[in-house]
């Protein structure tokens, strides 16, 4: 079934490159909001779905790219493993593929990986029609370009995902999280200070005088790493993760309401609060700073200060026009986009999958 | 030798004593870690600076000239075999760590750094750089990069990709590229990724960030001893199924460890048919409680002797054999090579029965050691070159055991890379449709197709010529390609 599945997809991709005719590729379309907006015809992936092949004692699953998100973390949790990269699903009927293209990671990625860490290889129908098989199920693998991960993160524009291997680790035994009252500075500085003592740090979440610290590993390290770090418990500790790795917490539901556009900044770890612009949600020990910013603000600016710390600048929800007007995604110098351009037109000549959404023209 | 009019300006964009073409002084880089196969090259460069790597790529690919990119030479699947008409182009002079970021845990480096002086620059902040292949004392982080390295820990602490934030180098055009920066991502595609194993054919690689981790106080090493190769495999299943991640897990079977006890002398119980080396590091709360838990899952899975490290002396012991067995193997054969695949995990005991059966067919000894944690395997085939037809054996009893890992669905290497050893077998791995893409990739970073040209990606039509070798269930790879 799944294989007329995929082969009724390459003829439609191959139909569709030889007549240029855009193709728009989702899944449960929770993530629909972010890149640049795209137009094409519908080309559902929810039809290529199942868990192919789990083997707990193998730390390896394999399902196609429909498969709901749900699905694969309640079998990863029946047998108590999970996915490191903690994605958010943005949505009920997030989809594997869905996450894998838009490469987002949640809470845990600075200890745990991120989405790119763990996928060990994928299938792929590129812009040709042509089937690809990338990468494999085992931990180690240096044949050939690592054209696995170039997928990840690609936004469906190099070709669209049919089957991915991740590798999954055990949940860990022990969680537990604490909570500091403290200026944003000083929570960055603290959370940097922790990594470095190799204190069992799997999310942070600063916001509005507040740092939320979570631990997670064996019992007897997270008990230790509770005295040592004292700070005062937090209730509905799960729940809380959920609303910040889900952007249900009311730092991104306040913003949400006022029109306003989300930037997301990716920095280095240490860089100060000050001069990224504004009141910041501040994930990842540091290296992820939420930001709201009016939708009349010059995109060029939050980018600027996000280069500054190291870093770039995503504009991660904002109307289709201002998306539109500034790009979602920080712009390339030009050597780089120019080797981007190339892969483009390598997978996808006729430029007809998911065509802008990355970047415009490709 | 290079004409010239071109080696007169090479070496004018070069320190003194930078261009070497004398060939007393070419002769060291005619091979790297394999030395089955060497060339000459035209001539060896030995730039200190960007700008002067910007300038021989620049001179290079207006001459049309190959250039194949260098690290300190420990690859092992010949990677830096240097092209007859081309030039060798060496990072070794670039050995400066730049800065090391005590609160932001990474530190900046030249390529030509070597693996551990990281870590030991790192050691004062309480940091290290975790891959640790190993050839860690001699081989360079920008070799590193090239291949993807690992290494014993990397089950927990990754390879090479898990392990660095940027990479900073030059196309062959002389343009200067930045993958990744200092935070945990970057826009558009993965190129960082990307960089990583490209063996040298995408860009020169100048300076890289990498991140740093701390050192867990404690470090324990258990030993457990099977009489039984299989029981040794299924309590490695067993570890990892009870949600232990070790900091390493590794396997030497009876020949490996019988070879490596009179190099070493670490104590192995030589009667063992396979030794397990299972490593805990964390707190030392957290250390006893998974050397709590690794014994009672070995005890259970039929460990005949389990050994637990006492101190920090005692768990280098246990480490030294298996970080010697390739010297220790090179003792007691006068030719071996060695074998990079990885499988499933699951498939391990049919692998190592298939393997002790090939070598009673070939008449060649063979030493098991592997990263079992990540279903790595390292066979270590004995073979003496000065015999007629050994080697012809050994590379036929080595491409058997790839076409098996291939098989239970694994990969012909796990670590070493592709180079120039593994080209035919990449044929077998991929289809045309892949190759075509990686070759294609090549061409989106290097259209000239200049830099470390031969290797890593086989061409097309090599695979056509030798796919009659590879038919497979009456499956004939390739079909459609034109045969000579």
């Amino acid at each position: 079934m799944t294989a007329d599945v995929v082969a009724e997809w390459q003829d439609r991709i191959r139909a569709a490159a030889a007549a240029r005719t855009p193709l728009a590729i989702v899944g449960g379309g929770t993530k629909a909001f972010y890149g640049n907006p795209t137009a094409g015809e519908l080309l559902d992936t929810r039809a290529c779905a199942g868990i192919v092949d789990y083997e707990p004692t193998e730390l390896v699953l394999v399902a196609r790219a429909g498969t709901p998100l749900a699905e694969i973390e309640q079998r990863l949790a029946d047998a108590g493993q999970m996915l490191a990269f903690e994605p958010p699903h943005f949505g009920p009927g997030a989809t594997l593929g869905g996450v894998v293209a838009a490469g987002l990671s949640g809470p845990r990625r600075p200890w745990g990986g991120a989405v790119r860490d763990l996928v060990l290889g994928l299938s792929v129908v590129d812009g040709h029609g042509t089937l690809l098989r990338f990468g494999g199920r085992v931990m180690k693998n240096v044949a050939g370009f690592d054209a696995t991960r170039l997928m990840v993160g690609a936004l469906g524009t190099l070709g669209v995902i049919t089957e991915v291997a991740l590798k999954c680790l055990p949940v860990p035994r022990c969680d537990a999280t604490r909570a500091f009252e403290c200026g944003a500075d000083a929570a960055i500085q603290m959370t940097n200070d922790w990594s470095a003592r190799g204190l069992p740090l799997s999310a942070t979440c600063y916001w509005r005088g507040t740092l939320a610290v979570r631990l997670s590993g064996a019992e007897p390290a997270v008990v230790q790493a509770m005295r040592t770090l004292g700070g005062t418990s937090v209730d509905n500790a799960t729940s809380f993760w959920a609303s910040v790795r889900e952007q249900t917490h009311d730092f991104f539901a306040d913003g949400a309401r006022t029109g306003d556009a989300l930037w997301r900044l990716s920095v280095g770890a240490t860089s100060p609060h000050a001069g990224l612009g504004g009141e910041q949600l501040i994930e990842w020990g540091g290296a992820l700073r939420w930001l709201w910013q009016p939708s009349s603000i010059d995109a060029a600016t939050v980018r600027q200060r996000a280069a500054q710390a190291h870093g770039h600048a995503t504009l991660f929800r904002g109307s289709d026009a201002v998306r539109v007007a500034h790009g979602t995604f920080a712009p390339l110098p030009a050597p780089l986009h120019a080797i981007h351009e190339r892969l483009k037109a390598t997978f996808d000549p006729a430029r007809i999958l998911n065509r802008d959404r990355l970047y415009a023209g490709l | 030798m290079l004409d010239a009019a071109l080696a007169s300006r090479l070496s004018a964009v070069l320190p003194p004593a930078a261009f070497l073409d004398a060939p007393e002084a070419t002769r060291p880089y005619e091979c790297d870690g394999l030395t089955l196969f060497r060339e000459r090259p035209g001539a060896v460069l030995l730039p200190q600076t960007e700008a002067q790597v910007v300038a021989i790529l620049k001179i290079c690919h207006e001459a049309r000239v190959p250039v194949v990119p260098r690290g300190a030479g420990t690859g092992l699947s010949g990677g830096a075999l240097p092209h007859a008409d081309g030039v060798v182009l060496s990072l070794a002079r670039f050995n400066r760590i730049l800065s090391i970021d005590p609160l932001a845990r990474t530190a900046v480096v030249q390529p030509g750094v070597r693996n551990l002086a990281i870590s030991e620059a790192a050691a004062a902040y309480g940091l290290y750089y975790a891959p640790d292949p190993s050839s860690q004392i001699a081989c360079s982080i920008g070799g590193n990069v090239a291949e993807n390295s690992g290494g014993v820990h990397c089950l927990k602490y990754g390879l090479t990709v898990h392990n660095v934030r940027r990479v900073r180098g030059v196309l062959v055009t002389g343009d200067i590229v930045e993958f990744g920066n200092d935070a945990l991502d970057a826009p558009g595609y993965d190129l960082l990724a990307l960089v990583h194993g490209s063996e040298g054919l995408l860009a020169v690689i100048t300076e890289i960030t990498v991140k740093l981790c701390p050192k867990p106080p404690l470090a324990q090493c258990v030993l457990a001893a099977f009489d039984d190769v299989e029981k040794a495999g299924a309590a490695v299943a067993a570890i990892i199924g009870a949600g232990i991640v070790p900091a390493g897990l590794e396997m030497m079977d009876q020949r490996a460890t019988r070879a490596v006890e009179d190099f070493v002398h670490a104590g192995y119980p030589l009667a063992a048919a396979a030794v397990l080396l299972v490593e805990s590091d964390g707190t030392p709360e957290e250390v006893a409680h998974e050397i709590a838990e690794v014994s009672r899952v070995l005890t259970s899975a039929g460990a005949t002797e389990i050994r637990i490290s006492k101190d920090e002396r005692q768990r280098l012991l246990f480490w030294s054999g298996r970080k010697a067995a390739f010297p220790a193997v090179g003792r007691i054969s006068p030719d071996y090579y060695c074998i990079d695949g990885t499988i499933p995990r699951a498939a391990l005991p049919l692998v190592l029965r298939k393997i002790e059966a090939w070598s009673a067919e070939y008449g060649l000894a063979c030493a098991n050691v592997f990263h079992a944690g990540d279903g790595n395997l390292h066979p270590l085939i004995l073979f003496d070159a000065n015999r007629a037809g050994e080697a012809e054996r050994t590379i036929a009893f080595g491409d058997r055991i790839l076409a098996l890992c291939i098989e239970v669905g694994g990969t012909i290497t796990g670590e070493h890379g592709v180079g120039v050893e593994k080209l035919t077998s990449m044929c077998a791995q991929f289809g045309q449709d892949e190759l075509a893409c990686f070759l294609a990739i090549k061409s989106a970073f290097d259209p000239s197709g200049l830099l470390n040209p031969g290797k890593a990606v086989p061409t097309l039509a090599r695979c056509a010529e030798i796919g009659g070798m590879h038919v497979h269930h009456g499956a004939l790879p390739h079909a459609d390609l034109p045969r000579f």
